[in-house]
């Protein structure tokens, strides 16, 4: 700014303090708890500040001991990997040749229009026939089935993703490698893939951050540990009886770690992968 | 290279992509319209053609109306505090200060944390017996007893709101400060040149930046605010006194807990028509914006 009252430093100043607080009050609290003894959460008045720091909690969730509460963490945290990792691979497959094909050929431009359009349509107006197709396959609480059904949250996404990315790669370096007598998937495999390498990686962590995140299709379509997700099993918790509410908390900062670290470490590529829907229109 | 052959060549390309969109999103969508005129349950008989029975009574039923007023609220003001807040958070980011990539940095933290996470440490927050908002304002002398938050029906849907916007509000914000980092320079010099005040100049030389950008994240908010599902089940399941139950609580509701499925596809589908007629709203608007900004 290029006039600056030290009234308007200060006032700055408090606002971004304020920021930070909102922001990170909510977050502390979640870790507070998950390292507070349960004594201390349940003091009256409340002890904003453990006495001793407590990690017990976290090895208890990640032991893999049979029908305890570890168990079934653990076990969900391993299906909720699977499943993210499966539908993830599976939507890039799809998206790859497909935004590629959108961005070369124009014309076929509504195809994918349509493919993007069906965000709109909530979970719930496909959820009665995917659970009885589901059943009828036997791959209700499966992590296969659950896999195949996020490829309705994950797939559009990618291609729309994809399609931007391949559309920033000039197609002139392509037709340039073809009039050196490549192939076409020769020159998508020596240029256009490795240049796309980038959009690929942002794509593939926000497919794993959406799949991670999904709940409903989970809750439906799962019932024990076989295939309950993380997300389903964090509600379990959080609307059962447990009377450690630090557990609750430590099984939500388990699952909130992964994407908090994709979301900081890829902060600069997310960002821009959310707003070049904005810029474009 | 012969343009016929490009096509078909795109084609065959997209064709996994449509295949695999066909079978869990198309199929289902059709099969979901052909249950609705149905009576079937989630198990057992496949039910028998009712007609427009289901529509009907669902649309004169005083639980869909009320239903229909709760999600609105909730998506109407969430959505405008998200979009205010985050923009006086994109404003006070795109000043310089000391720690500002830090802080713009924290912003993606309650973006990445899971939606049922999320949920669960507002619920944390406010449990009546030992939630830190009771602590809080009992040690501030605010309030003298505990409350429980999400267990009155005053203020359920407005806890569930400051959840809903505390996780929201910085994506907005994040959205705006990329565009407001497109403004020129020189442009907003000028304008203090010629002698603009700060309302003027957010209102004349900022806003036709921003407008675009922040129309696109509106419709995408309103979208998903009147999708909720996630953290309404998770906070109160649509409690208490189903004053928090929004469209996809009660189709949930209806088709699952019920086992109504042809009734619950009826709603399904009474909610998708409304979203679409929101988006195809939406959809003119941001053409206005977007012809009016350029």
């Amino acid at each position: 700014m290029e006039r600056k009252s030290p009234a308007f430093t200060i006032f700055i100043y408090a606002c971004a303090l304020l920021l930070a607080a909102i922001i990170l009050a909510p977050l502390a609290w979640l870790f507070i708890m998950s390292i507070s003894p349960a004594a201390d959460l349940a003091a009256k008045p409340l002890r904003w500040w453990p006495q001793a720091a407590d990690f017990s909690r976290y090895q208890l969730l990640l032991s893999t001991a049979e029908n305890s509460a570890g168990g079934a963490f653990t076990s969900s945290l391993r299906n909720s990997l699977e499943i993210a990792g499966m539908a993830t691979l599976a939507a890039l497959a799809l998206a790859i040749p497909a935004g590629w094909a959108v961005s070369r050929t124009p014309a076929i431009g509504w195809s994918l229009s349509m493919v993007i359009a069906t965000y709109m349509l909530p979970p719930v107006a496909l959820a009665v026939p995917l659970y009885m197709g589901l059943s009828h396959l036997g791959l209700l609480n499966n992590v296969f089935g659950l896999a195949l059904v996020y490829l309705t949250i994950l797939a559009p996404f990618t291609t729309w993703l994809m399609k931007s990315g391949f559309d920033s790669i000039p197609r002139e370096i392509e037709a340039a490698a073809m009039i050196d007598g490549a192939g076409l998937f020769q020159t998508l495999r020596i240029i256009t893939l490795p240049l796309a390498a980038p959009v690929m990686a942002t794509s593939a962590l926000f497919a794993v951050l959406l799949a991670w995140d999904e709940f409903f299709y989970a809750l439906l379509f799962t019932s024990d540990q076989r295939a309950k997700t993380l997300t389903v099993a964090i509600a379990d918790l959080a609307g059962g009886r447990v009377s450690d509410y630090g557990l609750i908390a430590t099984a939500g900062v388990l699952a909130a770690l992964p994407p908090v670290l994709i979301g900081l470490v890829m902060q600069r590529a997310l960002i821009s992968g959310l707003t070049s829907g904005g810029v474009k229109g | 290279m012969s343009s016929t052959w490009m096509t078909t060549r795109a084609w065959l390309l997209m064709l996994p992509l449509l295949v695999v969109m066909v079978a869990v999103i198309g199929w289902p969508l059709v099969d979901t319209v052909g249950l609705s005129f149905t009576d079937a349950r989630l198990v057992g008989t496949a039910g028998s053609f009712v007609g427009v029975d289901n529509y009907t009574s669902m649309l004169s039923s005083s639980n869909f109306s009320r239903t229909l007023i709760t999600t609105t609220l909730f998506a109407v003001i969430s959505v405008v505090a998200e979009m205010v807040i985050g923009v006086l958070a994109a404003l006070l980011l795109n000043q310089e200060f000391r720690g500002r990539a830090i802080l713009r940095a924290l912003m993606i933290l309650p973006w990445a944390l899971p939606t049922v996470v999320n949920a669960t440490l507002w619920r944390l927050i406010y449990n009546p017996e030992y939630g830190a908002l009771n602590a809080a304002l009992t040690q501030l002398h605010l309030i003298d007893a505990y409350r429980s938050w999400l267990g009155e029906p005053g203020t359920a849907l407005a806890a569930l709101i400051v959840a809903d916007c505390w996780k929201n509000f910085p994506l907005v914000a994040l959205i705006a400060l990329a565009a407001l980092q497109a403004v020129p320079r020189d442009i907003t010099a000028a304008s203090l040149v010629d002698g603009a005040g700060p309302f003027n100049r957010f209102r004349f030389v900022i806003l036709p930046y921003l407008a675009g950008p922040l129309m696109v994240a509106l419709v995408l908010r309103t979208i998903e605010a009147f999708k909720v599902f996630d953290i309404i089940w998770v906070m109160t399941r649509g409690g208490p006194a189903n004053t928090t139950r929004t469209l996809s609580i009660l189709v949930y509701q209806e088709a699952f807990s019920f086992q109504r499925a042809g009734s619950g596809a009826s709603l399904a589908l009474i909610v998708t028509l409304l979203v679409t007629l929101l988006a195809v709203a939406y959809a003119a608007l941001v053409r206005k914006t977007a012809g009016s900004a350029a």
